[in-house]
């Protein structure tokens, strides 16, 4: 499998009254072909400055990025024909329709006139293509950002947050064209904050923190890696949680007792557990592995899960303040 | 080229543009309507009527006089006496050549001499327009967004900011261009129907041409500038505010503090003095607080005269510092 869009080392630095903040701070990506790689990371983590660096609207202060197999931003005129894409928010000049919007989109980049009725009808737009932009919901904003990515055919898709303002029937419908696109050979690279539909539809993943790497590969590989050997234990009593974690703790493992149960790890076998509890006539309700999902890997990597009674701040994650705040 | 057909479709199809062009022409129509209906064709009844009235107006005049001669030497000796002169054969007696029948016609439009002002009229309106939709094109592209998706899709800023510029100046080009076909026509009629026609020779076309010419490129200056600035600041209020900026500042305010300061040729920081000095050749202004004494005509006041390669010269200057630096943040800055 080759890789249709290679980053190494990017990064973007920004200048303002307040000091320097660093962006991109040496950030890498890897995107195989006909894959749909998920692109994650919390808010001000630089997931939007990288795609819109690797588009060419964005300047960057060093790196290196390879799109198609062309060095980008300088072969980038002549890859753009072959890279959907659309940045952040869905944007259109409000008094033009749909249809004119993508005819003219069309127009611009030599794309034939027939494609505009086939991409409206392929996001649901076909009967509302005639009506101003301004009066479309932003979820069909959005449909529409992803039929004016989808226009001009293109090998790579770059989608950031495409299921932003979408219903639940369009949120499946966005994850169903994903796949058919990725099937028909196309490789998508999609940002999202919906953390279970990467986990749904994504084959591999890039988690971005503070500007940089935190995580990539397979989806598989990624929660295997950060997955823990936790097992979560019930004993028949609420009193004998005490003495159960004492009895556990004895043995080697690690216990935090939660209110109605005990949250064991470091225990290479079950039946370990119920061994040590029985021989203190203690005995198991419940003995259940806790499955690691996308969300908790993606939260202890960027270090953004929530701490009762505090309130994170935007720039607060993973590898911050050291790289990212700004004053530095 | 699909670039240009692009921009061109974009340019015409805003509903701002045609409201604006639509806007311009119902004024110049109410232009063209107010001097058609002013105006009358020099008739020998028409001819016929005004020397009649001067005729009247003579005799009244006559009696007028005499009735206040007779008045004057009736107050001889009392104390009316000195409303009038000391020696009532002074009253002013009127002559026939006081009361020029030409003074009693109505107003006829003379292509030859009224054409060229009806030109300028159409540049004034045509470059503020120019200068709204060249904003507006490029200025509502970058707020709303349009200018990054055209950005995703060609990648190559300067290309792509030029091509629009193209396509505005050869949109408004054309516009003005039969605009002013039209306007020469329908003049012409007018000229025809109330006014006349005569004095029209090749040089006298020549010098209309010139003046169309003149017209055309002030038109696609507005439009440019207003372009350039909506460019610069990514929105077409730059524009606009840039515009109210340079009226408030040099207009009024740093022309009237000049004026108060006894500042020679503080007129020469007013835009309109450049703009007539553009359309008609040369512009005259006057120093009121000089005198060059002359012994055959006495004081004077000292004159400036802007010339319309000056006024060609501060326009092109103005053109390139704004585009070029729309065309240098174009390529330097990000797009976010």
């Amino acid at each position: 499998m080759s890789a249709v869009l290679e980053i190494a080392g990017l990064q973007k630095t920004y200048r303002s009254r307040k000091g320097v903040r660093r962006a991109l701070d040496g950030f890498d990506m890897v995107v195989e072909s006909g894959q749909v790689h998920g692109f994650l990371g919390p808010n001000g983590s630089g997931k939007t400055t990288t795609l819109r660096t690797l588009l060419g609207l964005i300047k960057p202060n060093g790196g290196r990025m390879v799109l198609l197999g062309r060095e980008v931003p300088a072969a980038l005129p002549e890859v753009a024909g072959q890279v959907g894409a659309i940045v952040e928010s869905p944007q259109f000049f409000g008094p033009f329709t749909a249809k004119d919007t993508l005819s003219l989109l069309a127009d611009a980049g030599g794309v034939d006139q027939r494609r505009v009725t086939e991409v409206l009808e392929l996001v649901g737009l076909r009967d509302r293509a005639k009506e101003r932009v301004k009066t479309y919901s932003l979820g069909m904003k959005q449909r529409l950002a992803v039929a004016s990515a989808l226009l001009k055919q293109p090998q790579l898709l770059i989608l950031d947050e495409p299921a932003n303002g979408l219903d639940p029937g369009g949120i499946r419908e966005m994850r169903t064209l994903m796949r058919n696109l990725a099937e028909s050979g196309m490789t998508v690279l999609l940002s999202s904050h919906i953390l279970g539909e990467i986990q749904l539809i994504c084959d591999s993943v890039t988690i971005i923190s503070a500007g940089r790497r935190v995580a990539t590969g397979s989806v598989a590989d990624v929660l295997a890696q950060h997955a823990s050997t936790s097992v979560r234990v019930r004993v028949e009593s609420d009193l004998d949680m005490p003495a159960a974690a004492e009895a556990l703790r004895a043995a080697g493992a690690e216990v935090r007792l939660e209110h109605d149960h005990l949250m064991v790890a470091n225990v290479d076998k079950p039946a370990l557990i119920t061994r040590a509890l029985a021989a203190r006539d203690l005995y198991v309700s419940e003995l259940a592995p806790v499955s690691v999902d996308l969300e908790s890997v993606f939260l202890e990597l960027t270090g953004t899960a929530p701490v009762e009674g505090q309130n994170r701040q935007v720039d607060q994650s993973a590898m911050s303040p050291a790289q990212g705040a700004w004053g530095q | 080229m699909s670039l240009y057909k692009a921009e061109t479709r974009r340019l015409i199809k805003r509903r701002f543009t045609k409201w604006l062009v639509a806007g311009s022409l119902v004024v110049l129509a109410a232009i063209l309507a107010g001097i058609f209906l002013t105006n009358q064709k020099s008739s020998p009844e028409v001819i016929a009527k005004a020397k009649a009235e001067a005729t009247q107006q003579y005799q009244q005049a006559v009696q007028r006089t005499a009735s206040d001669k007779q008045a004057c030497v009736a107050a001889q000796g009392t104390p009316n006496a000195s409303q009038w002169p000391s020696n009532c054969d002074d009253l002013y007696q009127p002559t026939p050549e006081d009361f020029d029948y030409r003074s009693y016609m109505p107003s006829t439009f003379e292509f030859s001499k009224n054409f060229t002002v009806m030109v300028t009229t159409l540049a004034a309106i045509f470059a503020l327009m120019a200068f709204v939709i060249g904003a507006s094109f490029v200025g509502a592209e970058w707020s709303s967004g349009g200018m990054m998706n055209l950005l995703l899709w060609r990648p190559q800023r300067l290309k792509v900011l030029g091509t629009k510029l193209v396509a505005l100046l050869v949109g408004m080009g054309v516009l003005t261009a039969a605009a002013l076909a039209a306007w020469t026509g329908l003049f012409w009629i007018v000229a025809t129907l109330r006014g006349t026609t005569t004095g029209m020779t090749a040089g006298a076309w020549q010098s209309v041409a010139l003046t169309e010419t003149r017209a055309t490129v002030l038109v696609l200056t507005a439009a440019a500038l207003g372009f350039g600035l909506a460019s610069l600041g990514r929105h077409t209020a730059m524009a606009l505010g840039a515009a109210i900026g340079v009226v408030i500042l040099f207009q009024f305010g740093l022309v009237t503090v000049l004026s108060m300061a006894k500042v020679k040729f503080a007129e020469a920081l007013l835009v309109p003095y450049w703009v007539q000095a553009w359309m008609d050749k040369s512009v005259k202004i006057e120093d009121y607080n000089s005198c060059d004494f002359s012994s055959t005509q006495g004081c004077q006041p000292a004159t400036l005269t802007i010339t319309w390669p000056m006024a060609g010269g501060v326009l092109a200057v103005a053109l390139v510092l704004v585009v070029g630096a729309a065309m240098w943040t174009m390529r330097s800055r990000d797009v976010t």
